[in-house]
């Protein structure tokens, strides 16, 4: 995963600007946000809400519908999202990802000692190479514990 | 003369290593003093051969499947960049039965064509829908797609001209075209491939539609989980607005398009139209009750035509050959062809684009090979996770919309995913509701607190607490739930759960009946 910067009021006011003149700029400023910094700042919604003249609650309301946005600064430095739906379901990923979570020591939504951050993820659309999981936003297919250990090993590298 | 070797660099080959393969091709090739230029394209939908690299020779292209890149040394060795003999030689692609028995009219373009050249699109009979609507009037336009049949690819099955001449005929100052990418439906794909194998199919399907209603901007809603797709479409969009296809005169016809591509951000109720419009417009996707219909009020209040990637991939051909060679394909009132997504525990997965009317067990046995484990095929879901669990007895049920309603089931998005004898269906009925929990975007009750309920309910089923009475609660509870919901989401969620109900007594009923007191 790309380093994030550290949150930076200026720097974020500069992305708000330079979006809010999109219809519905919301969810791209947000984006944005998080591509930069790692994760949205509580200082962000004031920030939203002016700019785009809509109330805090509204601006907090988005903020925290969406699974996709964090709150908090990324606890791990690598992301794995692993499929839980139906597609992978027939091909054991339920027995698989206990597999994964106890190797990783950690739960779902939790980060293991070595800064990998597990989530759920429905569906990625590989569903007929299934198991299927998102490693810093790269695909991986067919996936077994060994190939997981083999991506990660490579997205620290 | 350099050598022209394809690999695809659809999400699923990114998934098995195809950037390790090109790169391996690149730097064996240049140890060899072979002069090779590669390019990337989508998939063929042959998904189980994938990474699928094809090599241009004079006699056509030769595929060889599936490449990892310890492969490429002896592919090397063996000639393959002249189609040499390899064990991994498949052929001509085309001729691969999987794909050579399909009906290829919206998909013909995947895998073959670099995704983002508007060049090659056009090399390979892109544009000729979008110049034969330039030559006729709104209503010609509108007309040819009513008289196709085509209903919208999404799941709900309504007619597309209905929606476009209702689009068409309303009065405002802007009107939208937006294009619902997201494609959250476990078992789905079809949407994927097309985005990152052929966006341009979309981007001249999208143009046709707005120029038949009149609208003069457009929004592709891609979800998060597809980052390739999104970066496709991007970069499809930019070189489309440099080629003239997109901006203010598009193909010098002084009509202007204005197409952005916007990224969901994990909520799948935003593939619900409402919904996705909310998400848009920068609010929660929260759904709006009906009416007003987002053809009269939709993107910002204005009226807005909401259509899958799948419907609008539809009309270029539509337009091109004319509504009547696309309702030669079909039955009853499904007319056309299906993208049809074969997934789950099966042999051969891929993209089958079939006439609506194959049966499941075709589809399963024919083209998927049976099931990648190797035992027997017990239960398959089609129609995504608010779809219904079929049996062995149901597969000769014909994809069409009605005849799949009648057995309580639904086409969908037309995704199927199939599991073996090892399937517990009482855990597939549990995560239904699971599911719908997760993903409820709250507004109305019967789904916010029945999946939640449902949940609870299927748990004490399991460890067989008074599972009978229980099981009557969870039915009525999904009664509840399809006619009390304001949207698919709860609506739906009753399918998979009294399918697998009905289908799979014996499942519901392991754990024995416990006595009371153990609750």
């Amino acid at each position: 995963m790309a380093s994030s910067e550290p949150w930076n009021d200026a720097r974020a006011a500069g992305i708000v600007a330079e979006l809010q003149s999109l219809e519905g700029a919301t969810l791209p400023i947000l984006h944005a946000l998080q591509e930069t910094f790692g994760y949205v700042d509580a200082r962000a919604v004031p920030m939203i809400a002016e700019a785009l003249n809509l109330s805090r609650a509204e601006v907090h309301g988005c903020l925290t519908f969406y699974h996709d946005f964090r709150r908090e600064p990324p606890a791990g430095r690598h992301h794995v999202k692993l499929c839980r739906a139906e597609a992978c379901q027939a091909m054991g990923s339920d027995r698989l990802h206990g597999e994964i979570l106890a190797r990783m020591g950690c739960d779902w939504h939790g980060t293991s000692p070595d800064g990998v951050t597990v989530e759920p993820v429905y569906c990625l659309g590989l569903c007929a190479n299934a198991p299927a999981a998102l490693v810093d936003d790269e695909p991986l297919a067919r996936l077994s514990a060994e190939s997981l250990d083999a991506a990660l090993k490579e997205a620290r590298a | 003369m350099s050598i022209t070797i394809t690999v695809p660099q659809d999400a699923v080959a990114l998934g098995l290593g195809a950037n390790r393969v090109a790169r391996a091709i690149v730097s064996g090739a240049e140890a060899r003093g072979l002069d090779v230029r590669i390019v990337r394209t989508g998939t063929r939908g042959l998904l189980w051969l994938e990474p699928m690299v094809e090599v241009a020779t004079p006699d056509g292209r030769i595929a060889y499947g599936p490449v990892t890149p310890a492969d490429v040394e002896s592919l090397l060795d063996a000639n393959f960049t002249e189609g040499g003999a390899h064990p991994l030689r498949l052929g001509k692609p085309e001729e691969i039965p999987f794909l050579a028995r399909q009906h290829r009219l919206t998909f013909h373009r995947c895998g073959v064509v670099d995704p983002v050249s508007v060049e090659d699109y056009r090399a390979h009979g892109g544009y000729r829908g979008l110049e034969a609507a330039l030559q006729r009037d709104a209503e010609g336009i509108v007309g040819e797609v009513r008289e196709s049949g085509l209903r919208g690819r999404g799941g709900a099955g309504f007619p597309a001209g209905i929606k476009w001449n209702t689009v068409m005929l309303a009065k405002a100052d802007q009107k939208y075209v937006v294009c619902n990418a997201d494609e959250g439906d476990s078992g789905t794909f079809a949407d994927r491939i097309m985005m990152e194998g052929d966006p341009f199919n979309l981007i001249e399907g999208m143009t046709i539609a707005a120029v038949a209603t009149g609208a003069t901007r457009g929004y592709i809603y891609c979800r998060s989980e597809y980052p390739q797709a999104f970066r496709t479409l991007r970069t499809a969009i930019a070189n489309g607005v440099r080629a003239g296809v997109l901006g203010d005169d598009i193909l010098g016809s002084g009509k202007a398009f204005h197409l952005e591509v916007r990224l969901g951000a994990g909520a799948y109720i935003c593939g619900e139209e409402t919904s996705l419009l909310e998400s848009l417009e920068g609010k929660r996707g929260i759904v709006r009750a009906k009416p007003p219909i987002p053809a009269l009020k939709g993107f910002l209040g204005k009226p807005t035509l909401v259509n899958n990637v799948m419907t609008f991939t539809a009309v270029p051909y539509i337009l091109e050959h004319g509504a009547k060679a696309y309702a030669e394909y079909g039955m009853g009132r499904s007319l056309g062809t299906l993208p049809i997504q074969l997934a789950g525990n099966i042999k051969h997965g891929g993209l089958i684009e079939y006439a609506f009317g194959i049966t499941i067990r075709q589809v399963i046995e024919d083209f998927g090979g049976g099931t990648r484990s190797g035992r027997p095929v017990r239960a398959v879901q089609v129609g995504g996770p608010l779809g219904a669990y079929f049996p062995d007895d149901l597969l000769d049920t014909p994809l069409d919309y009605e005849a799949m309603a009648a057995k309580k089931g639904l086409v969908g998005h037309g995704g199927i995913v199939v599991f073996d004898d090892t399937v517990d269906m009482a855990r597939q009925a549990r995560f239904a509701f699971e599911f719908c929990a997760t993903e409820s975007c709250g507004k109305c009750t019967p789904c916010r607190i029945g999946a939640t309920r449902g949940v609870e309910t299927m748990d004490k089923v399991i460890s067989g607490i008074r599972p009978e009475a229980n099981l009557k609660l969870v039915a009525d509870l999904c009664e509840v739930m399809t006619d009390g919901s304001l949207c698919a989401m709860g609506g739906l969620t009753p399918m998979p759960v009294m399918s697998a109900i009905h289908h799979f007594p014996e499942d519901f009923r392991r754990a024995g009946d416990l006595p009371v007191a153990a609750e």
